[in-house]
Protein backbone atom coordinates (compact mmCIF):
# COMPACT_ATOMS: atom_id res chain seq x y z
CA UNK A 1 0.00 0.00 0.00
CA UNK A 2 1.12 3.53 -0.76
CA UNK A 3 0.83 6.50 1.52
CA UNK A 4 -0.45 8.75 -1.24
CA UNK A 5 -1.62 8.52 -4.83
CA UNK A 6 -2.25 11.56 -7.01
CA UNK A 7 -4.66 11.25 -9.93
CA UNK A 8 -4.05 13.84 -12.64
CA UNK A 9 -1.00 15.40 -14.27
CA UNK A 10 -1.78 19.08 -14.79
CA UNK A 11 -0.26 21.90 -12.71
CA UNK A 12 -2.37 20.84 -9.68
CA UNK A 13 -1.31 17.18 -9.79
CA UNK A 14 2.39 17.83 -10.37
CA UNK A 15 2.60 20.60 -7.76
CA UNK A 16 0.90 18.31 -5.22
CA UNK A 17 3.48 15.68 -6.19
CA UNK A 18 6.39 18.09 -5.66
CA UNK A 19 5.16 18.89 -2.14
CA UNK A 20 4.27 15.29 -1.24
CA UNK A 21 7.58 13.99 -2.58
CA UNK A 22 9.57 16.61 -0.68
CA UNK A 23 7.67 15.50 2.45
CA UNK A 24 9.08 12.02 1.88
CA UNK A 25 5.74 10.44 0.97
CA UNK A 26 7.03 8.88 -2.30
CA UNK A 27 3.83 9.65 -4.21
CA UNK A 28 2.57 7.71 -7.19
CA UNK A 29 1.11 10.08 -9.79
CA UNK A 30 -1.24 8.46 -12.30
CA UNK A 31 -0.95 10.73 -15.31
CA UNK A 32 -3.25 9.16 -17.97
CA UNK A 33 -2.03 7.36 -21.08
CA UNK A 34 -2.65 9.96 -23.77
CA UNK A 35 -3.48 13.18 -21.92
CA UNK A 36 -0.50 13.38 -19.56
CA UNK A 37 0.34 17.00 -18.81
CA UNK A 38 -3.26 18.08 -19.13
CA UNK A 39 -4.69 21.10 -20.86
CA UNK A 40 -1.42 23.03 -21.07
CA UNK A 41 -0.07 20.41 -23.48
CA UNK A 42 -2.36 21.92 -26.10
CA UNK A 43 -1.44 25.55 -25.53
CA UNK A 44 1.43 27.54 -26.94
CA UNK A 45 2.98 30.49 -25.12
CA UNK A 46 2.12 30.79 -21.42
CA UNK A 47 2.81 34.39 -20.40
CA UNK A 48 1.19 34.52 -16.98
CA UNK A 49 2.86 31.73 -15.02
CA UNK A 50 5.00 33.45 -12.38
CA UNK A 51 8.75 33.17 -12.79
CA UNK A 52 8.91 33.10 -16.59
CA UNK A 53 9.26 36.74 -17.70
CA UNK A 54 9.81 35.71 -21.33
CA UNK A 55 6.91 33.26 -21.28
CA UNK A 56 7.19 29.52 -21.64
CA UNK A 57 5.58 26.99 -23.98
CA UNK A 58 2.77 25.05 -22.27
CA UNK A 59 4.27 21.59 -22.99
CA UNK A 60 7.70 22.75 -21.78
CA UNK A 61 6.21 24.02 -18.51
CA UNK A 62 4.57 20.65 -17.93
CA UNK A 63 7.80 18.79 -18.70
CA UNK A 64 9.61 20.95 -16.14
CA UNK A 65 6.92 20.37 -13.50
CA UNK A 66 7.20 16.63 -14.07
CA UNK A 67 11.01 16.75 -13.79
CA UNK A 68 10.72 18.68 -10.55
CA UNK A 69 8.23 16.15 -9.13
CA UNK A 70 10.39 13.18 -10.19
CA UNK A 71 13.54 14.75 -8.80
CA UNK A 72 12.13 14.37 -5.28
CA UNK A 73 10.92 10.81 -5.74
CA UNK A 74 7.53 10.96 -7.46
CA UNK A 75 6.74 7.91 -9.54
CA UNK A 76 4.80 8.84 -12.70
CA UNK A 77 2.55 6.20 -14.26
CA UNK A 78 1.25 6.72 -17.82
CA UNK A 79 -2.02 4.88 -17.43
CA UNK A 80 -5.71 5.72 -17.05
CA UNK A 81 -7.71 5.36 -13.86
CA UNK A 82 -10.79 3.31 -14.68
CA UNK A 83 -12.45 3.17 -11.25
CA UNK A 84 -11.97 4.34 -7.67
CA UNK A 85 -13.33 2.98 -4.41
CA UNK A 86 -13.09 5.49 -1.57
CA UNK A 87 -15.50 3.68 0.78
CA UNK A 88 -12.95 2.22 3.20
CA UNK A 89 -9.96 3.54 5.14
CA UNK A 90 -7.79 2.10 2.38
CA UNK A 91 -8.57 3.83 -0.91
CA UNK A 92 -8.57 1.61 -4.00
CA UNK A 93 -7.73 2.75 -7.52
CA UNK A 94 -8.07 0.58 -10.63
CA UNK A 95 -6.13 1.34 -13.81
CA UNK A 96 -6.40 0.27 -17.44
CA UNK A 97 -3.21 -1.81 -17.65
CA UNK A 98 -1.31 -1.58 -14.39
CA UNK A 99 -3.76 -3.29 -12.04
CA UNK A 100 -5.12 -2.01 -8.76
CA UNK A 101 -3.41 0.31 -6.31
CA UNK A 102 -4.09 1.06 -2.67
CA UNK A 103 -3.32 4.19 -0.71
CA UNK A 104 -4.02 5.80 2.63
CA UNK A 105 -4.67 9.16 0.96
CA UNK A 106 -5.66 10.26 -2.54
CA UNK A 107 -5.42 13.63 -4.26
CA UNK A 108 -7.92 13.89 -7.07
CA UNK A 109 -6.81 16.44 -9.69
CA UNK A 110 -8.37 15.32 -12.96
CA UNK A 111 -9.03 18.81 -14.32
CA UNK A 112 -11.69 19.45 -16.90
CA UNK A 113 -12.71 18.40 -20.38
CA UNK A 114 -13.57 20.53 -23.41
CA UNK A 115 -17.22 21.43 -23.62
CA UNK A 116 -18.99 20.58 -26.85
CA UNK A 117 -21.57 22.72 -28.60
CA UNK A 118 -24.02 19.82 -28.45
CA UNK A 119 -25.05 20.10 -32.10
CA UNK A 120 -26.15 17.20 -34.24
CA UNK A 121 -23.42 17.49 -36.86
CA UNK A 122 -20.60 18.30 -34.47
CA UNK A 123 -19.50 14.68 -34.02
CA UNK A 124 -19.98 13.77 -37.68
CA UNK A 125 -17.79 16.65 -38.84
CA UNK A 126 -15.22 16.35 -36.07
CA UNK A 127 -11.87 15.86 -37.78
CA UNK A 128 -13.52 17.19 -40.93
CA UNK A 129 -13.28 20.84 -40.01
CA UNK A 130 -14.53 20.77 -36.41
CA UNK A 131 -11.64 20.91 -33.94
CA UNK A 132 -10.91 21.42 -30.24
CA UNK A 133 -7.15 21.84 -30.60
CA UNK A 134 -5.87 24.90 -32.45
CA UNK A 135 -2.23 24.02 -31.93
CA UNK A 136 -2.79 20.56 -33.43
CA UNK A 137 -5.00 21.45 -36.34
CA UNK A 138 -4.41 25.11 -37.25
CA UNK A 139 -1.78 24.00 -39.77
CA UNK A 140 -4.46 22.43 -41.98
CA UNK A 141 -6.31 25.71 -42.45
CA UNK A 142 -3.67 27.64 -44.35
CA UNK A 143 -5.37 30.37 -46.41
CA UNK A 144 -8.79 29.12 -45.27
CA UNK A 145 -11.61 30.97 -43.52
CA UNK A 146 -12.47 29.66 -40.10
CA UNK A 147 -14.51 30.47 -37.01
CA UNK A 148 -13.57 30.30 -33.34
CA UNK A 149 -16.50 29.97 -30.94
CA UNK A 150 -16.22 31.45 -27.45
CA UNK A 151 -15.54 34.63 -25.50
CA UNK A 152 -12.89 33.65 -22.97
CA UNK A 153 -9.10 33.71 -22.90
CA UNK A 154 -8.79 30.41 -24.73
CA UNK A 155 -11.00 31.63 -27.57
CA UNK A 156 -8.88 34.82 -27.91
CA UNK A 157 -5.66 32.82 -27.78
CA UNK A 158 -6.86 30.32 -30.36
CA UNK A 159 -8.18 33.03 -32.70
CA UNK A 160 -4.90 34.94 -32.50
CA UNK A 161 -2.84 31.76 -32.98
CA UNK A 162 -4.95 30.65 -35.94
CA UNK A 163 -4.30 33.89 -37.86
CA UNK A 164 -0.80 32.47 -38.47
CA UNK A 165 -2.43 30.04 -40.87
CA UNK A 166 -5.92 31.18 -41.80
CA UNK A 167 -6.82 33.94 -44.22
CA UNK A 168 -9.61 35.10 -41.94
CA UNK A 169 -10.85 34.18 -38.48
CA UNK A 170 -14.38 34.97 -37.28
CA UNK A 171 -14.71 35.09 -33.53
CA UNK A 172 -18.28 34.12 -32.73
CA UNK A 173 -19.68 34.77 -29.27
CA UNK A 174 -23.20 34.57 -27.82
CA UNK A 175 -22.99 37.82 -25.89
CA UNK A 176 -22.05 41.40 -26.78
CA UNK A 177 -19.12 41.47 -24.38
CA UNK A 178 -16.19 39.13 -23.87
CA UNK A 179 -15.13 37.29 -20.72
CA UNK A 180 -11.46 37.26 -21.77
CA UNK A 181 -8.76 39.25 -19.99
CA UNK A 182 -8.06 42.74 -21.30
CA UNK A 183 -4.65 41.97 -22.78
CA UNK A 184 -6.01 38.99 -24.72
CA UNK A 185 -9.01 40.99 -26.00
CA UNK A 186 -6.83 43.88 -27.13
CA UNK A 187 -4.50 41.53 -28.96
CA UNK A 188 -7.44 39.98 -30.81
CA UNK A 189 -9.05 43.38 -31.57
CA UNK A 190 -5.75 44.65 -33.00
CA UNK A 191 -5.45 41.70 -35.37
CA UNK A 192 -6.63 42.57 -38.91
CA UNK A 193 -7.48 38.99 -39.72
CA UNK A 194 -9.95 38.62 -36.84
CA UNK A 195 -13.54 39.75 -37.26
CA UNK A 196 -15.87 39.70 -34.25
CA UNK A 197 -19.38 38.30 -34.67
CA UNK A 198 -21.08 39.04 -31.36
CA UNK A 199 -24.57 38.27 -30.04
CA UNK A 200 -24.48 35.15 -32.18
CA UNK A 201 -25.00 31.52 -31.27
CA UNK A 202 -24.04 28.61 -33.51
CA UNK A 203 -27.19 26.57 -34.12
CA UNK A 204 -26.02 24.47 -37.05
CA UNK A 205 -22.86 23.14 -38.68
CA UNK A 206 -23.32 22.48 -42.38
CA UNK A 207 -21.37 20.42 -44.89
CA UNK A 208 -21.54 17.06 -46.63
CA UNK A 209 -18.02 15.70 -46.09
CA UNK A 210 -16.42 18.68 -44.41
CA UNK A 211 -17.47 21.94 -42.78
CA UNK A 212 -18.81 24.42 -45.35
CA UNK A 213 -20.79 26.89 -43.26
CA UNK A 214 -22.35 27.64 -39.91
CA UNK A 215 -25.91 28.65 -39.16
CA UNK A 216 -25.89 31.48 -36.64
CA UNK A 217 -28.78 32.79 -34.61
CA UNK A 218 -28.73 36.36 -33.42
CA UNK A 219 -29.28 36.11 -29.67
CA UNK A 220 -31.04 39.52 -29.60
CA UNK A 221 -33.28 39.47 -32.68
CA UNK A 222 -33.58 35.70 -33.19
CA UNK A 223 -32.71 36.07 -36.89
CA UNK A 224 -30.65 33.31 -38.48
CA UNK A 225 -27.83 33.73 -40.99
CA UNK A 226 -25.17 31.67 -42.75
CA UNK A 227 -21.44 32.12 -42.21
CA UNK A 228 -19.20 30.43 -44.79
CA UNK A 229 -16.21 28.80 -43.10
CA UNK A 230 -14.12 25.70 -43.74
CA UNK A 231 -13.13 25.20 -40.14
CA UNK A 232 -14.64 25.53 -36.69
CA UNK A 233 -12.66 25.70 -33.44
CA UNK A 234 -14.74 25.27 -30.31
CA UNK A 235 -13.49 27.11 -27.20
CA UNK A 236 -16.64 27.56 -25.12
CA UNK A 237 -15.26 26.36 -21.83
CA UNK A 238 -14.70 23.19 -19.90
CA UNK A 239 -16.56 20.84 -17.60
CA UNK A 240 -14.92 19.37 -14.48
CA UNK A 241 -13.96 15.73 -14.98
CA UNK A 242 -15.81 14.00 -12.14
CA UNK A 243 -17.32 10.86 -13.68
CA UNK A 244 -14.98 8.58 -11.66
CA UNK A 245 -16.28 9.88 -8.32
CA UNK A 246 -20.02 10.23 -8.96
CA UNK A 247 -21.88 8.75 -6.03
CA UNK A 248 -18.77 8.85 -3.85
CA UNK A 249 -17.76 12.50 -3.56
CA UNK A 250 -20.15 15.40 -3.06
CA UNK A 251 -20.38 17.84 -5.96
CA UNK A 252 -21.34 21.51 -6.03
CA UNK A 253 -24.20 22.97 -8.06
CA UNK A 254 -21.59 23.93 -10.67
CA UNK A 255 -20.55 20.30 -11.00
CA UNK A 256 -17.16 20.67 -9.33
CA UNK A 257 -16.07 18.48 -6.41
CA UNK A 258 -17.17 20.11 -3.14
CA UNK A 259 -14.36 20.90 -0.70
CA UNK A 260 -14.48 22.38 2.80
CA UNK A 261 -13.74 26.12 2.79
CA UNK A 262 -10.30 27.00 1.49
CA UNK A 263 -9.06 23.46 2.07
CA UNK A 264 -8.93 20.53 -0.36
CA UNK A 265 -10.93 18.22 1.93
CA UNK A 266 -13.80 16.37 0.26
CA UNK A 267 -16.65 14.71 2.16
CA UNK A 268 -14.50 11.57 2.54
CA UNK A 269 -11.59 11.59 5.02
CA UNK A 270 -8.32 10.94 3.21
CA UNK A 271 -9.60 12.08 -0.19
CA UNK A 272 -8.48 15.53 -1.30
CA UNK A 273 -9.28 17.40 -4.52
CA UNK A 274 -7.36 20.13 -6.32
CA UNK A 275 -7.21 22.21 -9.50
CA UNK A 276 -9.88 22.76 -12.14
CA UNK A 277 -11.95 19.85 -10.84
CA UNK A 278 -12.83 22.00 -7.79
CA UNK A 279 -12.71 25.38 -9.52
CA UNK A 280 -15.08 26.73 -12.13
CA UNK A 281 -14.13 30.35 -11.47
CA UNK A 282 -10.41 31.04 -11.88
CA UNK A 283 -9.05 28.05 -13.79
CA UNK A 284 -5.46 29.27 -14.20
CA UNK A 285 -2.24 27.28 -14.21
CA UNK A 286 -1.07 29.31 -11.20
CA UNK A 287 -4.29 28.81 -9.21
CA UNK A 288 -4.24 25.08 -10.02
CA UNK A 289 -0.64 24.86 -8.80
CA UNK A 290 -1.61 26.65 -5.59
CA UNK A 291 -4.57 24.32 -5.16
CA UNK A 292 -2.24 21.32 -5.58
CA UNK A 293 -0.04 22.75 -2.83
CA UNK A 294 -3.02 23.00 -0.47
CA UNK A 295 -4.02 19.40 -1.21
CA UNK A 296 -0.52 18.05 -0.57
CA UNK A 297 -0.30 19.90 2.77
CA UNK A 298 -3.78 18.71 3.80
CA UNK A 299 -2.88 15.13 2.85
CA UNK A 300 0.43 15.34 4.70
CA UNK A 301 -1.40 16.51 7.82
CA UNK A 302 -3.96 13.74 7.46
CA UNK A 303 -1.24 11.07 7.12
CA UNK A 304 0.62 12.45 10.13
CA UNK A 305 -2.63 12.13 12.10
CA UNK A 306 -3.05 8.51 10.97
CA UNK A 307 0.54 7.73 11.93
CA UNK A 308 0.04 9.31 15.35
CA UNK A 309 -3.22 7.41 15.92
CA UNK A 310 -1.47 4.23 14.84
CA UNK A 311 1.40 4.84 17.26
CA UNK A 312 -0.99 5.49 20.15
CA UNK A 313 -2.97 2.31 19.38
CA UNK A 314 0.27 0.29 19.32
CA UNK A 315 1.34 1.81 22.61
CA UNK A 316 -2.04 0.98 24.19
CA UNK A 317 -1.80 -2.57 22.91
CA UNK A 318 1.69 -2.89 24.35
CA UNK A 319 0.52 -1.49 27.71
CA UNK A 320 -2.40 -3.89 27.66
CA UNK A 321 -0.06 -6.85 27.11
CA UNK A 322 2.20 -5.70 29.91
CA UNK A 323 -0.75 -5.41 32.30
CA UNK A 324 -1.92 -8.91 31.32
CA UNK A 325 1.53 -10.31 31.99
CA UNK A 326 1.58 -8.50 35.33
CA UNK A 327 -1.87 -9.79 36.21
CA UNK A 328 -0.86 -13.36 35.43
CA UNK A 329 2.37 -12.93 37.38
CA UNK A 330 0.53 -11.57 40.46
CA UNK A 331 -1.77 -14.62 40.56
CA UNK A 332 1.10 -17.00 40.90
CA UNK B 1 11.37 7.18 -31.01
CA UNK B 2 8.92 4.93 -32.71
CA UNK B 3 10.07 1.88 -34.68
CA UNK B 4 7.17 2.26 -37.10
CA UNK B 5 8.05 2.57 -40.76
CA UNK B 6 7.87 6.06 -42.26
CA UNK B 7 5.91 6.54 -45.47
CA UNK B 8 6.03 9.60 -47.72
CA UNK B 9 4.19 11.28 -50.59
CA UNK B 10 6.56 9.40 -52.90
CA UNK B 11 6.29 5.97 -51.29
CA UNK B 12 2.59 6.02 -50.42
CA UNK B 13 1.38 4.06 -53.47
CA UNK B 14 3.96 1.31 -53.00
CA UNK B 15 3.84 1.12 -49.22
CA UNK B 16 0.14 1.59 -48.61
CA UNK B 17 -2.13 1.62 -51.67
CA UNK B 18 -0.63 -1.39 -53.43
CA UNK B 19 0.15 -3.33 -50.28
CA UNK B 20 -1.54 -6.68 -49.66
CA UNK B 21 -1.53 -6.10 -45.92
CA UNK B 22 -3.96 -4.22 -43.70
CA UNK B 23 -2.12 -0.99 -43.02
CA UNK B 24 -2.92 1.79 -40.58
CA UNK B 25 -1.39 5.15 -41.43
CA UNK B 26 -0.73 7.45 -38.47
CA UNK B 27 -0.87 11.05 -39.75
CA UNK B 28 1.19 13.11 -37.33
CA UNK B 29 3.46 16.13 -36.86
CA UNK B 30 6.30 17.13 -34.56
CA UNK B 31 4.32 20.06 -33.10
CA UNK B 32 1.27 17.98 -32.17
CA UNK B 33 1.38 16.96 -28.49
CA UNK B 34 -1.44 14.39 -28.66
CA UNK B 35 0.38 12.75 -31.64
CA UNK B 36 3.47 12.22 -29.49
CA UNK B 37 1.32 10.88 -26.66
CA UNK B 38 -0.46 8.29 -28.78
CA UNK B 39 2.63 7.14 -30.70
CA UNK B 40 3.95 4.61 -28.12
CA UNK B 41 0.45 3.15 -27.78
CA UNK B 42 0.29 2.59 -31.54
CA UNK B 43 3.71 0.89 -31.33
CA UNK B 44 2.33 -1.48 -28.67
CA UNK B 45 -0.74 -2.32 -30.75
CA UNK B 46 1.46 -2.93 -33.80
CA UNK B 47 3.75 -5.23 -31.81
CA UNK B 48 0.89 -7.20 -30.29
CA UNK B 49 -0.97 -7.67 -33.57
CA UNK B 50 1.88 -7.78 -36.09
CA UNK B 51 0.21 -10.65 -37.98
CA UNK B 52 -2.99 -8.63 -38.48
CA UNK B 53 -2.07 -5.02 -39.05
CA UNK B 54 0.95 -2.92 -39.94
CA UNK B 55 1.21 0.61 -38.63
CA UNK B 56 3.17 3.23 -40.57
CA UNK B 57 3.69 6.95 -39.98
CA UNK B 58 3.22 9.88 -42.32
CA UNK B 59 4.53 13.28 -41.27
CA UNK B 60 1.97 15.83 -42.55
CA UNK B 61 4.54 18.64 -42.51
CA UNK B 62 6.84 16.81 -44.92
CA UNK B 63 4.13 15.14 -47.01
CA UNK B 64 1.40 17.70 -47.77
CA UNK B 65 0.11 15.93 -50.90
CA UNK B 66 -1.10 12.77 -49.19
CA UNK B 67 -2.38 14.76 -46.18
CA UNK B 68 -4.42 16.96 -48.56
CA UNK B 69 -5.60 13.99 -50.65
CA UNK B 70 -7.12 12.34 -47.58
CA UNK B 71 -8.48 15.69 -46.34
CA UNK B 72 -6.66 15.56 -43.03
CA UNK B 73 -7.74 18.53 -40.91
CA UNK B 74 -7.17 17.12 -37.45
CA UNK B 75 -4.30 15.08 -36.05
CA UNK B 76 -3.50 12.56 -34.83
CA UNK B 77 -5.61 10.90 -37.53
CA UNK B 78 -5.32 7.18 -38.13
CA UNK B 79 -6.65 5.62 -41.30
CA UNK B 80 -6.84 1.89 -41.94
CA UNK B 81 -6.24 0.87 -45.58
CA UNK B 82 -7.23 -2.41 -47.19
CA UNK B 83 -6.76 -2.98 -50.90
CA UNK B 84 -5.98 0.70 -51.42
CA UNK B 85 -9.19 1.91 -49.80
CA UNK B 86 -9.76 3.61 -46.46
CA UNK B 87 -11.92 1.27 -44.38
CA UNK B 88 -11.67 3.03 -41.01
CA UNK B 89 -10.76 6.50 -39.71
CA UNK B 90 -9.92 7.32 -36.11
CA UNK B 91 -9.46 10.93 -35.02
CA UNK B 92 -7.64 12.02 -31.89
CA UNK B 93 -5.41 10.43 -29.26
CA UNK B 94 -7.22 7.75 -27.26
CA UNK B 95 -6.21 5.24 -24.59
CA UNK B 96 -5.13 1.80 -25.80
CA UNK B 97 -8.39 0.06 -24.90
CA UNK B 98 -10.43 2.61 -26.87
CA UNK B 99 -8.17 2.26 -29.92
CA UNK B 100 -8.32 -1.53 -29.76
CA UNK B 101 -12.07 -1.27 -29.57
CA UNK B 102 -12.16 1.02 -32.65
CA UNK B 103 -9.88 -1.41 -34.47
CA UNK B 104 -11.62 -4.60 -33.31
CA UNK B 105 -12.64 -5.62 -36.85
CA UNK B 106 -9.03 -5.47 -38.04
CA UNK B 107 -7.26 -7.04 -35.08
CA UNK B 108 -9.38 -10.19 -34.75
Amino acid sequence: MRQIIIIGSGPAGFTAAIYAARAGLQPLLIASSVEAGGELMKTTEVENFPGFPDGIQGPELMTKLQEQAEKFGTEVLLDDVTAVDFSGDIKKISTGYSGEFEAQAVIFATGSAYRKLGLEDEERLSGRGVSWCATCDGFFFKTKTIAVIGGGDSAMEEATFLTRFAEKVYLVHRKDSLRASKIMQERAFANDKIEFVLNSAVVGINGENSVESLTLENTVTGETSQLDVQGLFVAIGNDPRTHLVHGQLDLTAAGTIAVAGRSSKTNIAGVFAAGDVIDDTYRQAATAAASGTVAALDAEHYLAGLAEAGAIAELREAEHEVSLVEAVASRR
Amino acid sequence: MSDAKTVTDASFDTDVINSEDTIMVDFWAEWCGPCRAVSPILDQIAAEHSDKIKIVKLNVDDNPQIAAKYQITSIPAMKVFRGGEVVKTIIGAKPKAALENDLADYLA
